[in-house]
């Protein structure tokens, strides 16, 4: 059995790899928000309020493009919908905390650190403070995203723009999946996703996020029906 | 762009990621629910990496000969057979730097 400590420190290591992609990209989030215009203190506190990489960009690109608040902020919700998966995954994991835990532990629920924890929920059931491990990799994420959107805000966009850093994004979550390539019912899903993604990309409301998903998780069901 | 809108977006957020760990008990998900969400990692990054690959800065569908396909591919290769998130990582980013700066330049 291990401790909260060793849980949560193992959470940090598992996470802290993809702060090599996390932290570029949230400079340049930060760095956006300014050179469109926008009050940095603004910019700043939607690290902390909404606390979503992607989605930030997409808020401050629709305001600045003239957009209404409305579309701005329904946006932001539709991009982030994808967390209702993360959490009806982890609800397994995390049912014996007290309901305020819950609502604690949900602020710091990111894509890299539930991909994590859950490959390290799935191996280790049985270990009592289990929610340790995804409080590292949620504090470590949060704690380096406030950072470095921070420092992007100050420092404006000192990662030369020709590097395409943005591209570490969709690395790190190919090192996400990777390993799932060698099941067969996986690589389908995700071809499935993928492709539904490109065709839904023009979607209002950035909607292709949780379309193709929610597409993807059709046909796995399709699949497990098969395998029967 | 207000406080207001920040702290809708901020309240919208939060509730994508409470409501399914705060308000659902295990009891609600059947087990071919649970086994369908087995997927959600396969089912749901795809659609973060594939238009982070082939889809440019203004919503366009790249060419075939783009960088960032093949340095999208040594990721992959690397990824499967080091299992090492830096490597992969790293792999991409070099590949694709060295196909930008030095073939393409």
């Amino acid at each position: 059995m291990l401790t909260k400590k060793q849980l949560f420190t193992r959470g940090m290591l598992d996470i802290s790899p993809h702060m090599l992609s996390v932290i570029p990209f949230g400079i340049i989030c930060g760095a956006i928000g300014v050179e469109l215009g926008f009050n940095p203190y603004l910019v700043y506190t939607m690290s902390f309020i909404i606390f979503g990489g992607a989605s930030q960009i997409v808020f401050l690109q629709l305001l600045s493009g003239g957009a209404s608040s409305l579309v701005a902020v329904a946006s932001v919700g539709i991009i982030n919908s994808r967390h209702l998966l993360y959490g009806a995954v982890l609800s397994e994991y995390l049912e014996k905390l007290s309901f305020i835990k819950k609502l604690l532990i949900s602020y710091v629920v990111v894509d890299q650190g539930f991909a994590e924890s859950n490959k390290f929920f799935k191996k280790n059931r049985s270990e009592e403070f289990l929610h340790f491990h995804l409080i590292g990799t949620g504090c470590t994420m949060w704690v380096c995203w406030q950072i470095a959107t921070l420092s992007g805000i100050i420092l404006g966009s000192f990662v030369p723009e020709e590097l395409g850093l943005k591209f570490a994004i969709p690395l790190t979550f190919i090192a996400i999946v990777v390993q799932d390539l060698k099941k067969i019912d996986h690589v389908i899903v995700m071809i499935i996703c993928g492709l539904s993604s490109l065709l839904f990309f023009d979607a209002p409301f950035k909607s292709y996020i949780i379309i193709s998903p929610v597409i993807a998780l059709f046909v796995a069901a399709l699949l497990l029906r098969l395998k029967k | 762009m207000t406080l207001a809108s920040i702290i809708f977006a901020g309240i919208l957020t939060y509730f994508t990621r409470m409501t399914m760990i705060a308000l659902i008990s295990r009891d609600m998900l059947g087990d071919k629910i649970k086994a369908v969400l087995e997927y959600v990692p396969s089912a749901v990054f795809p659609a973060i990496i594939f238009p982070g690959i082939f889809i440019n800065d203004y919503g366009a569908f790249i060419e075939i000969n783009d960088p960032k396909i093949f340095g999208a591919l040594v990721a992959v290769i690397v990824g499967y057979f080091s299992k090492n998130i830096i490597a992969t990582i790293s792999a991409g980013l070099v590949s694709y730097w060295f196909l930008i700066f030095v073939v393409f330049n």
